[in-house]
């Protein structure tokens, strides 16, 4: 079914792009503040010190804002799967559907249950127990990137699984909760996530800085997001390449893709930019700056290894499932990528330049470093996207790695005016929400931290 | 007991859960455009439900994750049959679920008035519409012999659905306002008690024959016999007719209990008249869809109910305590 030449099956994919990158915009952010804010609130709890009471609300807020609009954006991916994918649904719904219910009652009646007690809870609640419904909220969020990133790894690398009448069966569920696929993808996901938590209090804190108010505070927030920063942005630069690592294993053809590397080479050189040479008819490109050897040690460990090319790999695939294309679309692979890989560099290098200087004590005097730390902001957000781009681009022309492919898995009984419809609500509704949310965002970010009045147990961190 | 069955089942207890917990949320959204003098008293009302509405509307994301888990075809037709009937339902909830969240973090009066509004546009309507969405499991929609869907969006209204949705409506009023009289103090508590007293008739007699259309709409369309639909929906009636003497006789605490029961069991009503299959098929009622057909393979559903064993009681008990946790009355705040 075609509208204007674009079929359904593109609207479904533009929509849910769209609403999935948009929704994955919101969720590192509460993966990492949650346990951030927690971890405030737990030194307040042990040093009693205001200061930390202060930055607990003041994150608190931001978490808040944020967490709202991530759980109510979660919704459409749920259901978006059934009412555009409803071919995909009843293929994977045996095995796809499992972590999917499993994450539910394990993980959302606990992060949305223990979100309400903390909120509502200052008053109600001992010290104790108000502290460990924030740390609940914390493994909530957690517990559901994990069972969402088994579904989604089970895509890439089916495991634990067989195809019988036509429906993808359950037959391990050690085998699919566990995948080393799985695994990879969360703990990447898992320091995503703290990335993007601590680089945003990090850029928050430096702009209070650079404003001179509070700083006693900022200066502790920016401490302790530089304790996390550190570590977290280093050893996700070792832990994605591993990831890739494991992904040419799996999924030979995007890797390749990801390299934009048409020909097998043995050994491999690494391309840090080109120009051209992303297209069955172009394969070679008119301006490129390559690492030597650099890919053969990415791709598989060993400098001097071969690393097979697209043509290569779409000639063993057209030999097991038969004649087609298997390419997916290079150029934004090759992009995504790159912009993923570039900017998780900048954010190790900006996290160690911060904690430098905060060790030699210029941290709040160094002010090219604070209005870095304010622009960082923005890069775990692109190149968590550009993660995903990877990913899911990465996978086509499949849905479900090897099992089934995306153009015959949309919904036969939707038509495409119905899609376009949903797709330009979404479109408006999201374009509304991104602007409300920035502007509250940059609003709760900017004020000064609420004052703790003495002699009574802390209020409501935010009053409804 | 088929574990397919027990399914189906736990199906028809998280939809009761959530209507019966999102219900009192949803009637607390609606009864915002009628009972606040101020909006002192607006912010009581959004405090009743503050802590716990997201945890209450979690009962839907487990209702429409189990079905995707244990029943795919069913989730793949009803979703994708469903279409714009939930693209609303999910632009409702969005909007919904964030003027929670982003009305108190302004003072603007604008600012607070679109989202209040927001809010109860969203609460009349998504209630409305998704007692349109489970009629129509039972009064069936026209599938293929594929089981996909195979009509538009007009088949999914008729008089019963209609009638479904505002039945549906009127009880999540009404379980709002006797929700309101136990949650709130002084005036406010009086005129939801007022509420609950004008809406309780008009609630029951919708109900009643909403109950007794589904009954009727089984033995028609889906081959039931009378038993055993009748009996969830007489314990339905009697729970509706003892809901509003109580309320009547200003007995709140039990009123609640009443209209809680009469949501379970208009949803108890649906899903027993639905029995043996989980998407009638109309005209062709050879092509509807089986509890057998739709069902993922037994080692998936076996897994999945050693974890439910494991989950469910726990997520009870934990939002139990929620509640136990904000049992107290919110009064008018300060200033």
């Amino acid at each position: 079914v075609t509208l204007l030449g674009v079929t359904s099956v593109d609207l479904a994919r533009a929509q849910f792009g769209l609403t999935s990158l948009y929704h994955f915009l919101f969720v590192p952010l509460t993966l990492g503040l949650a346990p951030l804010v927690a971890t405030m609130q737990t030194i307040w709890h042990r040093t009693g010190e205001d200061a930390w009471l202060r930055l607990t609300r003041f994150f608190g807020t931001l978490l808040l804002i944020n967490f709202a609009i991530g759980v109510a954006t979660g919704l459409v991916q749920e259901f978006q799967f059934g009412m555009n994918w409803s071919v995909y649904s009843e293929f994977v719904g045996g095995v796809f559907g499992a972590p999917l219910a499993i994450e539910g009652l394990a993980a959302f009646f606990l992060e949305a249950t223990f979100l309400g007690l903390w909120v509502f809870g200052w008053d109600r609640l001992s010290r104790r127990i108000h502290l460990a419904t924030i740390w609940l909220v914390a493994l909530g969020t957690w517990l559901s990137a994990y069972f969402i990133l088994v579904a989604n790894s089970w895509m890439q690398h089916p495991v634990g699984s067989t195809v019988k009448d036509g429906e993808a069966q359950l037959t391990n569920v050690g085998d699919l909760i566990f995948s080393r696929f799985a695994l990879y993808a969360f703990t990447h996901t898992m320091l995503v996530g703290l990335t993007t938590g601590s680089i945003v209090v990090l850029g928050v804190a430096c702009w209070h800085l650079a404003r001179g108010r509070n700083s006693d505070l900022f200066r502790r927030a920016a401490a302790l997001a530089l304790i996390v920063a550190v570590p977290v942005t280093a050893l996700n630069l070792v832990v994605g390449s591993r990831f890739g690592l494991a992904t040419t294993d799996y999924q030979p053809m995007k890797i390749a893709a990801a390299e934009a590397l048409w020909d097998t080479e043995k050994p491999a050189s690494f391309s840090l930019f080109q120009i051209g040479g992303f297209t069955q008819e172009d394969q070679t490109p008119s301006v490129h700056i390559d690492v030597p050897y650099l890919l053969s040690f990415l791709a598989t460990g060993s400098f001097t290894a071969q690393v097979d090319g697209l043509n290569a790999v779409q000639a063993q695939e057209q030999q097991k499932y038969g004649a087609g294309d298997y390419v997916p679309p290079v150029a934004p692979v090759y992009w995504a990528m790159r912009v993923m890989a570039y900017l998780g560099a900048l954010m190790a290098l900006v996290a160690l330049t911060g904690a430098w200087l905060y060790r030699k004590g210029k941290l709040a005097t160094s002010r090219w470093f604070l209005r870095t730390a304010v622009v960082a902001t923005a890069f775990p957000f692109l190149a968590a996207l550009a993660g995903w781009v990877l990913t899911e681009v990465g996978r086509q022309p499949w849905i479900v790695q090897g099992l089934l492919k995306t153009s015959q898995a949309n919904s036969p009984s939707v038509s495409s005016a119905t899609i376009a419809a949903s797709l330009g609500a979404f479109v408006l509704l999201y374009l509304v929400l991104a602007v409300a949310d920035l502007v509250l965002m940059r609003r709760f970010a900017r004020v000064d931290p609420p004052v703790v009045v003495r002699e009574e147990i802390p209020v409501a961190a935010v009053s409804y | 007991m088929d574990l397919a069955v027990f399914w189906f089942c736990l199906i028809a207890v998280l939809w009761s859960g959530y209507f019966i917990l999102e219900g009192f949320d949803f009637g607390v959204g609606m009864l915002l455009a009628l009972l606040p003098r101020d909006e002192r008293d607006r912010t009581a009302m959004f405090d009743t439900v503050g802590p716990v509405w997201d945890g209450n509307e979690v009962w839907l994301v487990v209702a429409a994750g189990a079905t995707f888990a244990a029943f795919p075809a069913w989730y793949a037709t009803m979703f994708s049959g469903f279409y714009l009937v939930l693209l609303l339902i999910l632009v409702l909830l969005i909007v919904r679920a964030i003027s929670f969240e982003w009305r108190a973090r302004h003072e603007g009066v604008r600012w607070r008035a679109t989202w209040r509004w927001l809010n109860t546009i969203a609460s009349v309507c998504a209630p409305l519409l998704w007692g349109i969405a489970l009629a129509n499991l039972v009064h069936g929609v026209p599938l293929s012999g594929e089981g996909d869907f195979a009509g538009d969006l007009g088949d999914l209204f008729s008089p019963y659905t209609l009638l479904a949705g505002v039945a549906v409506v009127l009880l999540c009023a009404l379980h709002g306002a006797t929700f309101l009289t136990l949650r709130t103090t002084g005036e406010l508590r009086e005129r939801a008690a007022a509420a609950a007293r004008r809406l309780c008739v008009p609630a029951a007699l919708v109900a009643c024959a909403f109950l007794a259309a589904t009954v009727d709409v089984a033995v028609e369309r889906n081959d039931k016999d009378v038993f055993p639909p009748v009996l969830p929906a007489a314990l339905g009636a009697a729970a509706l007719v003892l809901g509003t003497v109580l309320v009547l006789r200003r007995k709140s605490g039990w009123a609640f209990v009443m209209t809680a029961l009469a949501i379970g069991l208009s949803v108890a009503t649906i899903f027993t008249g639905l029995y043996p299959r989980v998407l009638v098929s109309s005209p062709d009622f050879a092509n509807s869809l089986t509890i057998a057909d739709a069902a993922a393979a037994h080692y998936a559903l076996s897994v999945m109910t050693v974890v439910a064993a494991i989950f469910t009681p726990l997520v009870l008990l934990y939002q139990g305590w929620t509640y136990h946790v904000f049992r107290a009355r919110v009064g008018r705040s300060p200033g």
